[in-house]
């Protein structure tokens, strides 16, 4: 039976793909004729907001990318960078945004399979993950739906893969009620001359698809993405496309074979837009043109036609092109691990992108105009009004300081995420060294045989929304400045970030500059603490009716230890330890945490990102760790120090006792100003460590000691310790029950 | 001392127990594939955690069919000590070589934490290095670990000393009847057990509780061959 390719092309037709007129007419002219339905298909999957970046690019191209440690920039599959001796560490974070939201667990696990794939691709063996999630209200009707479906999508595609999931976010606000995010992170090891990329070479050469058979299930996913949703956003459910973490292992385990041998010239995964977005993408890469021949792919399902095929996002496949004196032993490895090997085409000098099928030539379009000419919009943006300072004097204290403690360890942004946590297998690979819980996820690198090269690498993701809706720009510094401080006081080095920039309808005016904003914040920061970003994504029109998420600019970061018997972590204090306070005593109260729980109020501006003292702090605190001073260290953030100083009594298991004598408590105990941190010094060394730090010139307070079961601030807090675990503990698991 | 692990298309704790063998008995463990139907010569047989085939069907049940089980069972009647760790344990009871079944977490959930073990049974050749009702730390990762027997099974067992680990201080995880962590069978040579000991056996882990069950049953081969 042949089946039907030509279908009339209608202006509707057009406006269904996502296509403008404008960018309908251009594709004409780059046609040089009526494109045909499978080739309207390739263009609108192509220069759709989620492959071609058309909005953002203009933004992106100002964010520093570069750095003696960066071997491989955004442009890849993933970011690459050097972490010494032959290694290096390639990851990505990406969002899988809008699947999540229609099919929770599907839209999770296919967003982590699709990140891993990324890292694995690159020739690098994944060996962490985390996720950033965004929720709306949790007493939205929908969100225990979504928790409960996102973290089993995660856990059950990642523990079933066999990486250890070792950090991430947990947040709510009413403001992800229709638009939940899940940003999903990945990161790998490989040795620096395995590195695997995606740009083809050789006229002639086979081009190889692997891995498991394309069906119907994605189609047209990536142009999904790139919309808003309105109350039909359910009709959407068969463009997600279904997990299967089981294949996925195998493929790793098949490329990682493969990889060895030799026979791999170039490969890319099949991620958005699949077999389209791939081929072209090697083609256009290496400058060649590509051929496929539809009959000769692998497919679950009978009678799908060249535009199925050709936008189907199928999971758990890749394309390369191959060694042709290789192809026996390539070919054995993929039936060994029970996968697809099949040759669908071959590269061309021809510059075209030729797709046949069934004895017709189905597209045969310009190979680079496809992704280079892909329209790119400089939109009209709107400068982001700014909130005039707040007087502490008109923030009201409250009346019980151990209630608004209580109150807001207990508060669904702030209790614990362990009902999360728990569900991902953070162990596997037995390199785990920091588990969720502590300021960022750590790993021990070992190579290839197993052996610790006494190395361990740092993940961590932020971002605080609500500063970025307060104020873009400082939000977007803020992001940066906390993963910098989170790696920082695990003793990590800070290495390089990858950025997933969560946004909603670039076509308004206000989100755009909400965008612009952040983008600025973000690329000053990662410039000033030698932070720069290798690999991204962006998700735009995360709206629903006309309403927008707050703006959520995710960092994932990365950071070394060069030897990890020196990492430090949140929970290592002894009785008797004297507690300092890196930085100054907090005074900013606007859009804190506390504020919002206590007050029910977000407003004000967010906290001023001061670069150079994060810097200078994060250094000291690095070489406080490294020199064997510190015997435990948290970074100061939501809900200011008074928060901080319960994570840490928790992780210790141990009280403390804290001075304070100030005007101001409610500033200084739960004042969100930034740089700042929580370190823990043996008694015995106390003196020496503040002079030091007098030394250089940091601002540092001796607040306290370590010890006893109560943690006591002043007069003004007394709390027991197992009142503050069963608070801090109680929230989630009592409200997914 | 010559170790093999079994490897399944899906197996993902291999690597864990490959790294523990190699650390523990100074020499790395040769890897059998699933399809094999034969075992060379080997003193101890390990199958690791993971998800064997994906775990479609029922956890294990895929494996327990594959060809390389015929030859664990022949090793395992030729008295070969045999290990089985989460999807290990899985497998081996739905082949057959040990009691009793394993139903989802009793919280239908996933789980990763570290939870607390009590030797039952001290005096088997894989807990000799612990002293009875010893209690020792051990991480479990696993969303179908809920032990089963039937009550005359679960008579016999108990009755037999086959029970070898039990959850203790309430940490059992998973709803396993009678706390049940893992279990021996009645000829004394294969274990299993749904925590993960590979992963707590050196410093860097935090503790080396896990190392013991390696050791017993190191320690019992090397005295039998000399």
């Amino acid at each position: 039976m042949n089946i039907k390719n030509s279908i009339e092309i209608t202006p509707e037709l057009v406006a269904s793909h996502g296509l403008s007129g404008d960018e309908y007419d251009r594709i004409l002219e780059l046609t040089g004729r009526e494109p045909s339905y499978t080739e309207l298909g390739i263009w609108s999957a192509m220069w759709n907001e989620h492959c071609s970046y058309k909005s953002s690019k203009k933004w992106l191209k100002t964010l520093p990318t570069e750095g003696p440690q960066v071997i491989e920039g955004p442009g890849e599959n993933a970011g690459v960078v050097d972490i010494g001796d032959g290694w290096c560490v390639v990851f990505k974070m990406e969002s899988h945004n809008h699947p999540s939201f229609i099919e929770p667990y599907q839209g999770a696990a296919t967003g982590v399979g699709g990140i891993l794939r990324d890292v694995f691709t690159m020739g690098a063996r994944p060996v962490a993950a985390m996720n950033a999630l965004r929720f709306g209200d949790p007493e939205h009707h929908k969100t225990r739906h979504l928790v409960s479906g996102v973290v089993a999508g995660i856990g059950g595609y990642g523990n079933c893969f066999g990486v250890p999931t070792v950090g991430g976010e947990v947040q709510f606000h009413p403001r992800y009620n229709q638009n939940n995010l899940v940003n999903a992170f990945a990161a790998g090891i490989a040795r620096i001359d395995g590195i695997f990329r995606s740009e083809a070479k050789g006229v002639g050469l086979p081009v190889v698809y692997l891995g498991a058979k394309t069906g119907r299930d994605g189609v047209g996913g990536a142009t999904m993405a790139s919309a808003e949703f309105d109350e039909n956003i359910e009709q959407k459910r068969p463009t997600v496309q279904v997990g299967d973490p089981f294949t996925e292992k195998c493929l790793l385990e098949a490329c990682m074979e493969l990889m060895k041998t030799g026979a791999v010239i170039a490969i890319q995964d099949m991620g958005a837009a699949g077999l389209t977005c791939s081929a072209v993408e090697m083609g256009a890469r290496g400058s060649l043109g590509v051929e496929l021949d539809l009959d000769k792919v692998p497919v679950r399902e009978e009678h799908m036609s060249a535009y199925e095929m050709m936008l189907s996002e199928s999971q758990e496949r890749m394309l390369m092109v191959l060694r042709p004196e290789l192809e026996t032993e390539a070919n054995a490895i993929f039936s060994k691990w029970g996968l697809d090997f099949a040759i669908v085409g071959k590269t061309t000098d021809d510059l075209r992108f030729r797709v046949l099928h069934q004895g017709e030539e189905v597209a045969n379009l310009p190979i680079r105009e496809l992704g280079d000419e892909a329209p790119e919009y400089d939109r009209p943006y709107l400068e982001p009004g700014k909130y005039s300072d707040l007087n502490i004097a008109d923030i009201e204290p409250p009346k019980d300081y151990n209630k608004a403690l209580i109150t807001m360890l207990g508060s669904p942004n702030l209790a614990s995420r362990r009902w999360v946590w728990e569900q991902y297998d953070s162990l596997i690979q037995a390199n785990t060294l920091q588990i969720p819980g502590g300021d960022a996820g750590v790993v021990r690198v070992c190579d290839e045989n197993g052996n610790d090269t006494g190395k361990a690498l740092a993940f961590t993701s932020d971002v605080n929304p609500r500063y970025c809706e307060a104020d873009p720009y400082e939000g977007g510094k803020q992001a940066v400045a906390e993963s910098y401080r989170n790696l920082s006081a695990c003793g990590a080095t800070p290495l390089a970030t990858t950025d997933n920039l969560n946004f909603g309808n670039p076509e308004k005016p206000e989100v755009m500059g909400q965008f612009v904003a952040a983008v600025k914040g973000i690329g000053e920061a990662c410039s000033a603490l030698d932070m720069p970003i290798v690999s991204g994504n962006v998700s735009l029109y995360n709206e629903t009716n006309g309403k927008a998420i707050l703006p959520t600019p995710t960092i994932g970061a990365v950071g070394l230890i060069g030897d990890h018997s020196k990492h430090c972590a949140i929970g290592g204090a002894d009785t008797g330890d004297i507690i300092f306070l890196i930085g100054r005593n907090g005074s900013h109260l606007g859009q804190s945490s506390y504020m919002r729980e206590c007050l029910g109020r977000e407003d004000g501006p967010p906290p001023i990102v001061d670069l150079y003292a994060e810097r200078q702090h994060g250094e000291f605190v690095r070489a406080a760790i490294n020199s064997g001073y510190a015997t435990s260290c948290h970074d100061i953030s939501d809900g200011g120090l008074a928060i901080a100083l319960a994570e840490m009594s928790l992780a210790n298991g141990l009280g403390a006792e804290i001075n304070l004598l100030t005007e101001h408590p409610h500033a200084v105990l739960f004042g969100e100003d930034q740089a700042r941190y929580l370190l823990t010094v043996d008694d015995e060394w106390a003196d020496m460590f503040a002079a030091n730090s007098e030394g250089s010139a940091i601002a540092f307070t001796r607040v306290g000691i370590v010890g006893g079961n109560m943690l006591k601030i002043g007069k003004l807090i007394s709390i027991s310790l197992d009142e503050l675990r069963k608070t801090h503990e109680a929230w989630f698991p009592d409200y997914m029950a | 001392m010559t170790t093999t692990i079994i490897q399944f298309p899906g197996s993902n704790r291999d690597a864990d127990m490959i790294s523990a063998l190699t650390k523990i008995c100074d020499s790395a463990p040769q890897l059998v594939w699933h399809t094999e139907t034969e075992i060379p010569s080997t003193d101890l047989i390990v199958i690791p955690g993971g998800f064997s085939y994906g775990d479609y069907l029922r956890s294990g049940a895929i494996a327990a069919r594959s060809p390389v089980m015929d030859a664990i069972r022949n090793r395992a009647d030729q008295g070969v000590p045999v290990m089985g760790v989460c999807n290990g344990f899985q497998i081996l009871t739905e082949a057959g070589l040990l009691p009793g079944a394993m139903m989802r977490n009793s919280g239908l959930k996933f789980v990763c934490r570290e939870v607390k073990l009590q030797v039952a049974n001290a005096n088997t050749l894989f807990s000799t290095a612990y002293f009875e009702n010893q209690v020792i730390r051990c991480p479990i990762a696993h969303h179908d670990g809920n032990f089963f027997a039937e009550a005359n099974t679960l008579k016999r067992i108990e009755a037999e000393g086959q029970v070898v680990f039990r959850y203790a201080e309430n940490t059992n995880p998973n709803g396993s009847i009678n706390d049940i962590a893992g279990i021996i069978n009645k000829q004394g040579n294969v274990l299993g057990m749904m925590p993960h000991p590979e992963n707590l056996i050196e410093d860097f882990h935090g503790g080396k509780d896990g190392r013991g069950i390696f050791e017993s049953v190191i320690g019992a081969v090397r005295i039998i061959a000399a």
